[in-house]
């Protein structure tokens, strides 16, 4: 049978048709591999509890805990400042199931656990200012707008205590270090390991959660990627 | 003025492994039981089901499954001069809460104490003298030994559903098992689990030093199960989410497999949950007691359940907890040594060695809570003590357990902690560390005991309690002797590196970092009233219907993880209720 330049035929409408179902198929794999939900560029982000200051100094400040160069997403591919900000605005920022009765002693050494008086997105709200007005006074301007070597250089500065921030604040870099590590490893659906690029990085398999037949197959690879907890695949 | 309900024969306080064990047991004879739960519900659907279980965030890391500080906590200081302060944000150890208590989201580690370990002050009597015991330990026998409670072991194991293999069946040791275990009147109820990759390197550097490596016993089902109860588990498929997790396929050993349905099916059997047990109250006399207060959170008020029995099954620390509000044996005192209850409070002395190789796959996420393979070669039955300065040993176990990230990320000395260098480490060093841990006894000491805060308030109003709790230097010792003997094997092993971390002489106690929810003592069995708060049917000396069930027992810990051992002692104690106490309720020693 030939095709008749101009007029559809049957062979020619199969064929579409096929084409059709490839590009859906294309289209439905894409999504089912983690092409996860569409999501407002950073940039556009509306924060539930951080103000613009903080959503700046979060943004700039995961960057550098993990970077985007090298192999592997970094903080702001995995969208942890997103992550970050939900749970400050959730019961983890408010010390829920904590015990937050006083009296404190926020100068006990660190080994005696929290003991600030202040819940997590106090703290963000309190240390947040005072280390910008310290990378002000030692470095001439705030932290998000530090090149990056600075940034690094006032990161570890922090991380070793040397801003003095009041004792209330000392806990602050662990627990920013902490939740940004938090943000690029957990499930996508509180908002970081966008993609679950962080799990194909490593090759964690997420939510599978299944392997029976694994137990004795030593020194072979795992060899399938990750799902989510709402059954996304990447 | 609290609301009163109607009186019944037995209260139990905690709907745990103990109290589903005491309940199904005493349902039996026919008496009328409320089981009182401080937390909500929990069964395997819904609370635990896949996939909603498989969330490290949630579970993992903030902790949801367990109890929650802001309803109960306690506060800890490292010496008596030190200023006690709050645990608030858990860290060091996970008490459980809600149906099923920590029993839902252990890691299934089900081991039996070795025979010397409950007759250890005669042990170190008999071989090296009293003199080589520090001042400071209080070291005791268990009123029980090993002889007296094998049946009871044996029936905990069958009912948990523990896989493994006998290394001492009826006294014959048996190659491939531990042989230097306690007599096992029958073999595990289930074969062992399968050895993961990690465990067959250490297993075969083990045997290369001359030790004797053998399948961890698995509180996880090998196998479709059925326990005496005609509770069902199914195969584990080694998912890898059991410490912190409850099990969503019912492979894991709870009391969701194990004791809840069978118990719930008894008609003279009911529970009630957000039932917080405030006290214990007791009659005029002083000698035995009425029932207990709890506080409704539905109704939000006080309500009084009287009861013949009490039986107080809630975790360690809220059972001690209870005893010092209600006056259930004198609190101990550590300037005099005089009192009972608060007294050795014990934990565990572990440490390990982590080994990275480039050219291995461990997938560390392919695992479950009690795998690999064990060792007990330099346990407590096999040191010199005298020799080696020190009392107390060790089991060592590899066997990936976990791989999910936020906690699991093992990486070599040096690999900064941020930035471009982390990541990289990461991605390099991911799936391809393993790790071998010592897990050690912890004796008790005059210095580390339990007692009520003067300054910290419960949202009742009740004081917390106080933990006095630091490292002593006989444990430190001990821990740097596995290092000692786990770095030639180590080595051995031919890794690209490997790191030690054990803790040293003068170490602190550090409540950040999770150790182990093995919190023992406070309530300890002895042959006497003047050195124990309960007897050895856990029961208390002066209130003889309170009966007293859990880690809280133990003398000093043992080198292993606790749960077979609280098991065992609760079928102890039910049958000498069943067939001592109730035709004739008494002071039973």
């Amino acid at each position: 049978m030939t095709d008749l330049p101009g007029i559809p035929s049957r062979r020619n409408f199969l064929k579409a048709s096929a084409a059709s179902v490839a590009l859906v198929g294309v289209a439905a794999q894409a999504k089912a591999q983690g092409n996860a939900p569409a999501v407002a560029p950073l940039d556009q982000y509306q924060p539930e509890f951080l103000n613009a200051d903080e959503w700046a100094f979060v943004m700039a400040a995961t960057a550098r805990l993990i970077p985007s160069e090298g192999n592997g997403p970094g903080a702001i591919e995995a969208r942890v400042p997103v992550f970050i900000d939900l749970q400050l605005a959730g019961s983890y920022g408010t010390a829920d199931m904590w015990y937050m009765e006083g009296p404190h002693d926020p100068t006990a050494s660190a080994d005696r656990g929290w003991q600030t008086p202040l819940n997590p997105a106090e703290l963000y709200r309190q240390a947040i200012p005072a280390f910008d007005a310290w990378c002000e006074s030692t470095q001439g301007a705030k932290f998000a707008e530090l090149d990056a070597d600075k940034q690094d250089a006032a990161l570890t500065a922090l991380q070793k205590g040397e801003p003095k921030l009041a004792p209330e604040l000392s806990i602050f870099f662990t627990t920013l270090l902490a939740n940004t590590k938090e943000g690029y490893f957990a499930d996508p659906m509180y908002g970081g390991n966008h993609g679950m690029a962080s799990w194909v990085y490593l090759g964690f398999p997420g939510a599978r959660a299944a392997f029976r037949e694994w137990p004795e197959r030593h020194n072979i690879k795992y060899p399938l990627g990750p799902v989510s907890i709402k059954g996304e695949r990447a | 003025m609290a609301r009163q309900e109607k009186k019944k024969d037995v209260v139990i306080v905690g709907l745990g492994w103990t109290g589903s064990i005491a309940g199904i047991e005493l349902a039996q004879e026919g008496l009328d039981i409320v089981a009182l739960e401080r937390g909500e519900d929990q069964s395997v659907v819904p609370t635990f089901k896949y996939p909603n279980q498989i969330d490290e965030l949630k579970y993992g890391v903030r902790n949801t499954n367990f109890q929650h500080p802001s309803r109960q906590t306690v506060t800890v200081r490292r010496n008596e001069g030190e200023n006690a302060l709050p645990y608030r944000v858990l860290g060091s150890f996970l008490p459980g809460n809600g149906v099923g208590g920590a029993g839902t989201h252990w890691n299934g580690l089900n081991w039996r104490p070795q025979p010397v370990e409950l007759q250890l002050r005669s042990h170190v009597r008999d071989h090296w003298g009293e003199q080589i015991i520090p001042d400071d330990m209080v070291l005791q026998d268990y009123p029980v030994t090993y002889d007296e409670m094998e049946p009871f072991f044996t029936r905990f194991e069958k009912v948990a559903g523990i896989s493994g293999y006998a290394g001492n069946l009826k006294g014959e040791i048996r190659e491939g098992g531990n042989p230097f275990e306690g007599w096992r009147s029958e073999d595990y109820p289930m074969p062992p689990m399968k050895t993961t990759y990690d465990a067959s390197l250490f297993a075969e550097a083990a045997k290369k030093a001359g030790c004797h490596p053998f399948p961890a016993p698995a509180g996880i089902a090998s196998q479709a199960y059925t326990n005496p109860y005609g509770m069902q588990m199914g195969p584990c498929n080694y998912c890898g989410f059991c410490e912190r997790y409850g099990c969503y396929q019912y492979s894991k050993s709870m009391p969701q497999t194990a004791t809840l349905d069978a118990l719930k099916a008894y008609p003279n059997f009911s529970y009630r949950t957000g039932a917080e047990v405030l006290r214990v109250e007791m009659a005029e006399d002083g000698k035995t007691a009425t029932g207990v207060t709890y506080f409704d959170h539905a109704a939000q008020e006080e309500v009084f359940q009287p009861a013949d029995i009490v039986i107080l099954s809630s975790y360690q620390l809220n059972n001690v907890h209870l005893m010092l509000l209600s006056g259930i044996g004198q609190p101990y005192n550590a300037v005099t040594g005089e009192g009972v209850t608060g007294k050795n409070y014990a934990y565990q002395m572990n440490g390990g060695i982590t080994l990275f190789f480039k050219d291995k796959n461990f997938n560390p996420f392919v695992g479950h809570g009690a795998n690999g393979q064990a060792i007990d070669d330099y346990s407590i039955s096999q040191i010199d003590f005298g020799a080696e300065g020190f009392i107390g040993g060790a089991y060592w176990r590899a066997g990936t357990f976990n791989g999910q990230p936020i906690r699991s990320m093992p990486l070599p000395k040096g690999t900064p902690t941020w930035g471009a260098g982390w990541k990289e480490g990461i991605g390099e060093w991911y799936g391809h560390a393993m790790s071998i841990g010592s897990h050690g006894s912890h004796m008790s000491y005059k210095t580390n005991h339990l007692d009520l805060d003067p300054t910290y308030k419960d949202p009742h109003g009740r004081p917390l309690m106080r933990m006095t709790f630091n490292w002593n230097q006989n444990d430190l010792r001990m821990n740097q002797f596995q290092k000692r003997m786990m770095e030639p094997i180590a080595e051995m092993m031919g890794a690209d590196s490997w790191q030690a971390g054990f803790k040293d002489v003068g170490a602190q106690y550090d409540v950040r970092p999770y150790q182990t929810t093995h919190n023992t003592g406070g309530h300890i069995m002895s042959d006497s009233p003047t050195t124990g708060a309960v007897n050895k049917f856990s029961q208390a000396w002066d209130k003889h219907n309170v009966f007293c069930m859990g880690a809280g027992n133990f003398v000093q810990n043992t080198q292993y993880n606790p749960t077979g051992m609280v098991g065992g002692l609760a079928y102890h104690t039910v049958h000498a209720i069943r067939t001592q106490y109730l035709s004739n309720p008494r002071p039973l020693v």
